[in-house]
């Protein structure tokens, strides 16, 4: 949102401006704050208003404050954001602005300017010339880079929880189903996909190896056929049992259709990882045949995009894992442009990872046989996450009978 | 004794186009100019008030326009700040004459565009102005500062009528008559809220100006051509004065527009 502060002096209750005024800017499409009202006590004082006027686009605001001056609104000027230089590559000026998952605008010489992308955990470097402000990790500054230093001229725009309740993400008082009808936040969800498919916008499966364990492949394939995913994240795990099941038909040597352990297969894992290494990769394995179903195969198959990132547990890894966690970090960075909702699966360790990243925006569904990975993901004072505790076959299974629909 | 300012019409003419109805093809019959407004003069000089002349400057077309000079309270005049580069030059010749005769001239800041007493029509103590077309609604606001009345500021949305004047005119009874459709529906709203027994008038009779009156007592001096306006007047006690005006129509003006009052308030009672 973008916003201005105007001033509206005079008598202005008894010639109805002020009513006139805050109807204009609701008629206008933007929205309005009355900061301080001082109304005259006797007939021929004039009054005063002090009034927040905001809009989704600059060019919104600006048609807006134009019809109010018209009105004798006059605009209030605005204290620029303060800056300092970075002392050292990698380190932040003292007193440096923490940035939230908010949508955050800073005031450069009097103008409004977004900070991209609404990042949280990140300084805010500013680029005076290119009139643009950007959230940077500690590893991206540069000595000498200027960087906004304490709160002056900086304004956060929380996502508010909407009153119209049009999603399950707005209806949902507490952002935990444990003991609600999950069919019900299932079927919502399945209307929130479509929705998402539908205007463009790109969808994220952040998911662990329990997909797999559970059942679940089936299911996750079929979302990716019909084009429900645009983007997984995950780690080397959720790629390795994966294939190993669609290789050798177990998971971590667990037979997935008899659930009994397969002969030998605790070396079904290492060998799947070798076929994948002498395939050179992944996407290479799907594209000579080897790798022919599965959640990566699908993925390779209908040009779903995947990052996987390593841990200091990973067997192998598979070649595309990338083990330099600040490289995944700015990979995973890089490819979340775009994405307005996110299914967390199964992961905890990959599921705080990706949420550190989105914006606070992004509407986020977490779904986890633990209650406490839930609570954890859904406790972050967003209104657009909303916690499922439950097992994924079950919840994957349901999902995609509600997006046959 | 009501004391008026009227200026000869010696230099009148359409020799720019500032509204929509001026325009410079349709000249004005120089003859009949001075005819309509010699009949204005003596119509007023029959009545009640004295008439003071401002001498009429060349190049200063509208000058004839007196009720745009300024707005006068008791011996305080307030000069116009034109919106229009092409009357701004009559502003200083206001002001001087004015000053010679006495009057405290107050300027409101040069940034502030205000058209005078065509712009702002006092009904009973609360002083009712026009904005959008002329006057900026920032001018009421040093108007109300230096004069310390109530002003309800009111935007004019049709740009045929582009004063107040031209669509508003208090009566002493305090009524009015008016156009209701040359104000968006918050100055309709702000207007009846402060005057009661509104008139209004219909929207052929408003083409005429009819409510570009001159109203002194009981008497109403106010362009031919609302013979329904008229009627109703007469049923209120009032004695009409219908006068041709067709010369001066051509620029966007007629009666009160050629008419300003010395003072229109005595003073302000807050």
């Amino acid at each position: 949102m973008f916003s201005e502060t105007v001033i509206l002096r005079g008598h202005i209750i008894d010639s109805l401006i002020l009513p006139k005024v805050l109807d204009q800017i609701l008629t206008q499409g933007g929205d309005f704050k009355i900061g301080e009202i001082k109304i005259g006590q006797n007939r021929v004082d004039q009054s005063y208003a002090r009034i927040e006027v905001s809009a989704k686009t600059h060019a919104v605001l600006d048609e807006i404050v134009l019809r109010l001056r018209q009105h004798g609104a006059e605009v209030l000027e605005k204290a620029d954001v303060q800056l300092a230089p970075a002392p050292a590559d990698g380190v932040f000026p003292k007193d440096f602005y923490v940035t939230t998952n908010q949508q955050t605008f800073i005031t450069l010489e009097g103008a409004e300017i977004e900070v991209r992308p609404a990042l949280m955990d990140c300084a805010v470097t500013v680029d005076r010339e290119a009139r643009r402000a950007t959230a940077k990790k500690f590893h991206e500054v540069r000595r000498g880079m200027e960087i906004v230093v304490g709160h002056q001229g900086i304004k956060v725009v929380p996502v508010q929880r909407s009153t119209s309740r049009t999603d399950v993400f707005e209806f949902m008082s507490t952002s935990i189903a444990l003991e609600k009808p999950k069919s019900g936040v299932i079927r919502e969800m399945a209307t929130e996909l479509k929705r998402a498919r539908d205007v463009g916008g790109k969808i994220l499966v952040v998911a662990g190896p329990a997909v797999v364990h559970t059942g679940a492949v089936p299911h996750l394939e079929k979302l990716i056929e019909w084009g429900y995913i645009d983007l997984l994240f995950g780690g080397n795990a959720i790629a390795l049992h994966d294939i190993e099941n669609a290789l050798f038909g177990t998971s971590l040597g667990i037979n997935l259709e008899r659930g009994s352990l397969a002969e030998r297969g605790h070396e079904n894992q290492m060998r799947a990882i070798n076929v994948i290494r002498e395939a050179g990769s992944i996407s290479r394995a799907v594209e000579t045949g080897t790798l022919k179903s599965g959640i990566m195969s699908a993925c390779v198959r209908h040009g779903v995009e995947f990052i996987l990132a390593g841990s200091i547990r990973d067997d192998g890894p598979l070649p595309e894992v990338i083990t330099d966690t600040l490289a995944a970090q700015d990979a995973m960075r890089e490819k979340i442009t775009g994405v307005t909702t996110a299914l967390m699966m199964g992961t905890m360790l990959h599921s705080m990872a990706v949420a550190n990243l989105l914006p606070a925006t992004v509407k986020t569904l977490c779904i986890d046989v633990n209650p406490a990975a839930v609570s954890k993901l859904t406790e972050r004072g967003s209104f657009q996450s909303l916690g499922l505790v439950s097992d994924l076959e079950p919840f994957l299974r349901e999902l995609t009978v509600a997006l046959a629909r | 004794m009501r004391q008026l300012l009227l200026c000869p019409p010696d230099y009148y003419g359409i020799e720019y186009e500032i509204n929509p109805w001026m325009s410079r093809a349709r000249g004005a019959d120089t003859p009949l100019v001075q005819a309509q407004w010699k009949g204005l003069f003596e119509t007023l000089s029959r009545l009640e008030c004295k008439i003071e002349l401002v001498p009429p400057k060349p190049k200063l077309p509208d000058m004839v326009f007196t009720a745009n000079a300024g707005l006068t309270v008791g011996r305080r005049f307030i000069p116009s700040n034109f919106r229009h580069e092409e009357r701004a030059g009559e502003a200083p010749h206001f002001a001087r004459w004015m000053e010679e005769h006495g009057y405290e001239i107050v300027w409101l800041p040069k940034d502030l565009y205000f058209e005078g007493e065509g712009d702002a029509l006092f009904g009973g103590d609360v002083l009712f102005c026009g904005y959008k077309f002329r006057s900026d609604i920032n001018s009421h606001r040093a108007v109300a500062d230096n004069l310390g009345c109530l002003v309800i500021s009111v935007e004019l949305v049709d740009p045929r009528f582009y004063h107040i004047d031209t669509c508003f005119c208090p009566l002493p009874d305090g009524g009015a008559f008016w156009f209701p459709d040359a104000f968006d529906e918050y100055g309709q709203r702000a207007i009846r809220d402060h005057l009661r027994d509104l008139i209004d008038v219909a929207p052929d009779e408003a083409a005429h100006f009819s409510c570009n009156a001159v109203v002194l007592g009981r008497d109403v001096v106010l362009p031919e051509g609302a013979p329904t306006l008229v009627s109703t007047l007469k049923e209120r006690g009032y004695t009409c004065h219908p006068l041709p005006m067709s010369e001066f129509l051509k620029a966007g003006g007629a009666c009160k527009c050629l008419t300003m009052f010395m003072p229109q308030r005595e003073s302000i009672k807050g």
